[in-house]
């Protein structure tokens, strides 16, 4: 079916099909007040999606709970739970395998569950849409915002994007499609999101008309052919190449590999194009540059207010996606910087590691503050490493409230 | 980023890396790539036709997408892509030698393929050097699987590639086309046509 032809039509709900540049670019918006969760479902109610599975426990997100609400109004082709994180994206493959256009959400230790299923994905080239609410991974439990589980799905041959606020996740949940659909990428997608913070509060977010929706997922432009279990990638699984000790098999493997990840590097136009740039840069001249990624550009915008009190100069850079990772943009825009500060919320500091491995003279790199484990991160510590590193003394917050 | 990387006949590589890993981005719509190099279609069209004039085997491998007629397009390109192997064969010299050699599916085959007879994705090396083919077209393969052959050849054998691709292109082809449809396939034959006996057949 060709997009251009559905354009104007109606779905099973009365939904019009709308060119999808114009619906989120020209579209009228009304402002709501919604929880990251909320919102999550509004914009599924917008991406024609025909499948999501769920495996709810997850409590970083009520998404999937509130997706089934959508399932039962019709906006949803099908709906169902699997009996485990790692079921749910087995289902998700079978789905997509099948042609359909597949949503599903999840989180820390489920994120961790699932891993083998993302490099398949992303291996038989399923552009599954999957939201990760970040949260901690390791014993002992939390069930608090933590974005270690990120770093373990950069080398997944998924695209990776990380919102910063609801509006983010309204706004790039319909747009990835756009991104992980095109012929030329045809990838998953892992959309994250700082968990809590973005998705239990609530805020003003910009949503698009209900009666309008995304053209229905086409799988006719697939680059592999809908699933058949005589022909690659499912009879590689069942007959996989690595039963096969030779040199053509493995060149095969080889030569596959190689062209997931060419199909990350070519998502790059349509992310730029999408996303208005993989980046966001606000006062690129300043000496001192935070680089983040999620809820951490929130708190550096506001650690550069309290810092701009003092007469410090600060810029700010927004990372919107990290696969394709924005390399030529990152040194373009830290090409002035004396210090380059990366706050993040996970113990092992891997945004500032890939920084470090992007830009000439690495060692302008301060990894830090980091937290993790659920902590908040108030712009103070930010404010005070800057100044810490300035050489100007700044008062703890260590002993606050005590 | 600007990229020094050529898309060139091999051998290249014990593993040539993927193009768009290079630096090669594909072409817009109206556009084709040489190379790497973008440039407008009928430049293209004119450097593919004389490919398959100058070339020793020049061969055309047609895959699922066209070799069955699923609907009109299909059968349409499918017509298309038998009057370019014609007119190519026509407007040889008899020194040469035009094939047509489908990929019918996808499936390995190893070791058993009749690469006389059929080409597969995941070891077409075996093809081009059996039949000893210097030039290439690749036609109705789905993306995925006309990369990864794309790849192979030019890993490990002399072959010049074309992609006329339905889609966005290849940037692993020496020369890609897109939004490939059966009069783009004719309009090659026509060009194939207009230069007869202008190219200079190979020499043995």
């Amino acid at each position: 079916m060709a997009t251009q032809t559905v354009i104007g039509t109606q779905n099973k709900v009365g939904q019009t099909i709308a060119d999808p540049w114009k619906m989120m670019h020209e579209a009228d918006r009304t402002p709501c007040f919604f929880t990251g969760s909320e919102v999550i479902k509004e914009a599924i109610r917008r991406a024609n999606c025909d499948v999501m599975i769920a495996y709810p426990i997850t409590p970083q997100s009520e998404a999937a709970a509130l997706i089934g609400e959508l399932f039962a109004e019709g906006y949803i082709g099908d709906y169902f739970r699997g009996e485990s994180e790692f079921a749910v994206m087995s289902e998700c493959a079978g789905a997509a395998f099948g042609g359909a256009r597949v949503f599903t959400t999840t989180a820390g230790p489920g994120t961790m569950r699932a891993m083998e299923n993302f490099p398949m994905w992303a291996g038989a080239r399923l552009p599954i849409q999957m939201i990760v609410t970040c949260r901690g991974i390791n014993s002992p439990l939390s069930i608090q915002p933590d974005t270690l589980e990120i770093s373990y799905l950069l080398n997944t041959g998924m695209l990776v994007w990380h919102a910063e606020t609801a509006q983010d996740f309204f706004d790039w949940i319909l747009k990835g499609y756009m991104v992980s659909e095109e012929p030329d990428v045809h990838l998953p997608l892992a959309l994250c999101c700082d968990g809590f913070f973005v998705t239990h509060t609530k805020d003003v977010v910009n949503l698009t008309p209900a009666d309008m929706c995304l053209p229905p997922y086409d799988p006719y432009r697939s680059p592999v052919p809908c699933m058949d279990m005589e022909c690659p990638p499912v009879r590689m699984m069942r007959d996989p190449f690595v039963m096969k000790s030779n040199y053509i098999s493995y060149a095969t493997h080889a030569s596959w590999q190689q062209e997931v990840w060419a199909a990350v590097e070519r998502s790059r136009k349509h992310t730029i194009r999408w996303l208005d740039g993989m980046v966001e840069v606000d006062n690129p001249d300043a000496d001192i540059l935070i680089v983040a990624s999620g809820t951490a550009v929130s708190q550096g915008r506001e650690a550069k207010a309290v810092l701009e009190e003092d007469g410090i100069d600060l810029g700010i850079v927004k990372v919107k996606s990290l696969r394709p990772w924005p390399e030529e943009e990152i040194r373009e825009a830290t090409k002035h910087a004396k210090h380059i500060i990366v706050p993040e919320f996970n113990v092992t500091g891997w945004l500032a590691k890939e920084i470090r491995a992007t830009i000439p003279n690495p060692d302008r790199v301060y990894a830090g503050p980091h937290v993790c484990g659920g902590m908040t991160m108030p712009p103070e510590i930010i404010a005070a490493d800057i100044k810490k590193l300035l050489g100007i003394k700044a008062e703890s917050l260590a002993g606050r409230g005590s | 980023m600007p990229t020094t990387y050529q898309v060139l006949r091999g051998p290249e590589h014990f593993l040539p890396p993927a193009a768009a890993m290079m630096g090669i981005r594909l072409p817009d719509p109206g556009q084709a790539h040489i190379h790497g190099s973008i440039v407008n279609e009928e430049e293209a069209m004119e450097v593919a036709a004389r490919r398959f004039l100058s070339a020793k085997v020049p061969t055309i491998f047609p895959g699922p997408l066209v070799l069955w007629a699923w609907n009109e397009k299909a059968a349409g390109k499918a017509k298309a892509v038998r009057h370019l192997y014609e007119t190519v064969k026509e407007c040889v010299t008899p020194s040469q030698q035009a094939m047509l050699i489908p990929m019918p599916d996808y499936r390995p085959k190893y070791p058993k393929i009749n690469p006389e007879i059929e080409i597969n994705p995941n070891h077409p090396n075996l093809t081009i050097w059996h039949n000893r083919i210097d030039t290439c077209m690749f036609v109705g393969v789905h993306c995925h699987q006309a990369n990864l052959s794309l790849k192979i050849i030019r890993g490990g054998t002399y072959c010049y590639t074309i992609a006329m691709c339905a889609q966005a292109g290849h940037e692993d082809a020496m020369l890609s086309f897109r939004d490939a449809t059966a009069e783009k396939i004719m309009r090659l034959a026509d060009w194939v046509k207009k230069l007869k006996g202008s190219v200079e057949p190979p020499k043995d």
